[in-house]
């Protein structure tokens, strides 16, 4: 029989960092040590550990790195426990790349970009900002706003400070939610703070983060004049195929394994408000 | 094409010669009140019931279907495959409606990424169907354009008390009939006719007969924001065995199945009526029964209507008509949403 979309492929994990008390990069490569797959920003890929469970994951690392896959994940259930107690070396089992991935060859190119997130939804557009970074003649400003709860919380901070602070045409605005003994950035909760930064509204805008914190941020980008055809998140639902065909993870007619998690909020407008 | 004859009395000799070159289901009564598509034996005789509990979908589409194995040992992983590959075998006497919900799972598994285990299935089949000599009260596939009478598949066929008829419809149709054609006579079309007659007739005075869905596809909010939906469910209670019964319904989970460090991961029926079914961490977007019972009904007339170039996707069999607890069913949801527009 031809190859079945829903059977996983075996890939290593071979180095884990702790990004902040409940999250954590994989990197991920096949078994025989090279990247698995190529993929497009904004897609995702199942991991599954036979026997604890299988679950749908943002790919975090840009398409430029070559050599693997880099997930951030949220210890938040069983399987997602069971990967952060894990060793590097542990085999793992692999499926994918799914979903449409942000339209970095299309409506972003030649654009100024701004990325808004908030806690671990910054994962998603890692990927995404990388890549706008390591093409960077493709796009025009970048901004990135992103909160947590705590510094302790801010995923890749190092990364952060390190490269995107540093790299040219590009503004990082970091904020936390309260008060904390060593910072001594901006305080106060990220869709307040994006009307705050001087964003331009002819910028593109991507959000993700938490369901309310995606509502606020997206009322104070229209306070500023920006359209929904130009601002867009990614989705997330239940999904058990990643191939559009399980039937759990639609909104309205479109499966978001398949014809999302990308979106942008005026197609989002047209389908039913169950998300 | 041409049509074929065989005296009624001889079937038992069809189902023989059919069977001794591939496995045969054939609906046969499993108690008073119902029957089932079982691999047919020697002395079984078809039901003369009008359909099978159970639609046909579990043909291609099982309940529980294995799909790979896993071996986990320390930080190690082997994969093994475990999926069949189908033989061939033959469906006799599907109706109009199980026919065409063939073509509504088609659109769902055969399209890109294909779902090998269901295209192995299909096309290892062959379908022959039966015309409806008796449709029933709760029958309403005209309402999606299919005709009882003449139903699909490789093979359709009519019996008229008398004789059997079989009209090859595909290439494997035709190889199926070739196969038992020393049993068969040359059939005459006006005999054919006149079944089709008597069945048209018998539609037309269906208590459903009248019932045409509307199309809603320009409609996906305005529907979905119906005021009706908090009345049409108000008493589901999450059963889920509307979706079970129902030809179309291809929802389904995967799961792992556990022994020691020796893992089976299978497929099998889920249901958009349950509460976890969409349940993440950070809760599920279908809070309550009329969230995941509007889910349903939207997808059927619809969601996949969307998708799909206007087909619907019900096939309106009734299974879920004769089954629902509650006796909450698609053609009340139909007419609801009509009495909106």
């Amino acid at each position: 029989m031809e190859q079945e979309a829903l059977i996983p492929k075996l890939g290593v994990v071979t180095e884990i960092r702790r990004e902040t008390p409940d999250v954590k990069t994989f990197r991920v490569v096949g078994v025989d040590g090279k990247k698995m797959f190529e993929h497009i920003p904004g897609q995702c890929a199942m991991l599954s550990i036979p026997g604890v469970g299988e679950g749908m994951f943002s790919i975090t690392s840009s398409p430029t790195v070559e050599d693997y896959q880099e997930f951030s994940i949220k210890k938040c259930g069983c399987l997602t426990s069971w990967l952060h107690a894990m060793e590097p070396g542990q085999q793992i089992c692999v499926r994918g790349p799914y979903g449409n991935g942000f339209p970095v060859e299309g409506e972003f190119r030649g654009k100024n970009l701004v990325f808004i997130a908030g806690g671990i939804g910054l994962a998603p557009l890692h990927s995404v900002i990388n890549y706008c970074l390591a093409h960077r003649e493709n796009y025009g400003h970048i901004n990135v706003v992103y909160g947590s709860r705590s510094k302790d919380d801010l995923v890749d901070y190092q990364e952060i400070l390190d490269s995107w602070q540093n790299a040219p045409d590009m503004d990082v605005f970091l904020t936390i939610d309260r008060e904390q003994e060593g910072w001594d950035g901006h305080v106060g909760f990220v869709p307040n703070y994006v009307q705050e930064v001087g964003l331009d509204p002819t910028e593109t805008a991507v959000i993700c983060g938490p369901p309310v914190m995606i509502h606020f941020t997206l009322e104070g980008l229209k306070n500023l004049g920006f359209q929904e055809p130009q601002i867009f998140t990614t989705m997330e639902m239940r999904m058990k195929c990643g191939v559009g065909k399980c039937g759990r993870c639609n909104i309205g007619d479109k499966y978001v394994c398949k014809d999302g998690p990308v979106f942008s909020f005026d197609k989002l407008g047209e389908l039913p408000p169950e998300y | 094409m041409a049509i074929y004859k065989l005296p009624y009395s001889d079937l038992n000799q069809l189902f023989a010669a059919i069977a001794a070159n591939e496995k045969l289901y054939l609906p046969v009564d499993i108690s008073e009140d119902e029957a089932a598509f079982r691999l047919w034996k020697e002395g079984d005789q078809m039901t003369k019931k009008l359909n099978t509990l159970r639609s046909a979908k579990d043909f291609f589409f099982p309940q529980v279907q294995p799909l790979a194995k896993f071996r986990r040992q320390g930080q190690t992983i082997e994969i093994m495959d475990d999926r069949t590959e189908s033989e061939d075998f033959v469906i006799f006497g599907a109706r109009a409606c199980d026919v065409r919900s063939f073509d509504v799972l088609d659109r769902v598994f055969l399209e890109e990424p294909v779902d090998t285990q269901y295209q192995t299935r299909r096309q290892h089949s062959t379908v022959v169907s039966l015309a409806c000599g008796r449709p029933g009260e709760t029958c309403f596939c005209g309402s999606f354009g299919i005709d009882a009478a003449k139903a699909g598949g490789d093979v359709q066929a009519w019996h008229d008390g008398d004789n059997f008829y079989l009209e090859p419809l595909t290439d494997k149709g035709v190889k199926l009939i070739d196969s038992v054609s020393s049993l068969l006579t040359a059939g005459d079309q006006e005999a054919v006719d006149q079944v089709v007659e008597k069945i048209h007739t018998i539609l037309a005075r269906l208590p459903l007969a009248g019932l045409k869905p509307q199309d809603l596809r320009d409609k996906e909010l305005e529907t979905f924001n119906s005021p009706k939906w908090d009345e049409l469910s108000s008493h589901c209670i999450g059963c889920g065995s509307c979706t079970f019964v129902c030809p179309t319904c291809q929802c389904f989970d995967i799961e792992d199945f556990k022994n020691g460090e020796n893992v089976e991961r299978y497929r099998c029926w889920d249901s958009c009526m349950y509460n976890e079914f969409t349940m993440m961490a950070a809760g599920t977007p279908r809070k309550t029964q009329k969230e995941r019972f509007r889910q349903r009904f939207m997808h059927k007339l619809v969601y996949y209507p969307i998708k799909n170039d206007g087909m619907y996707s019900c096939v309106g069999c009734g299974r879920c008509l004769r089954k629902c607890p509650i006796q909450m069913n698609i053609v009340k949801v139909m007419k609801a949403l009509e009495e909106e527009a």
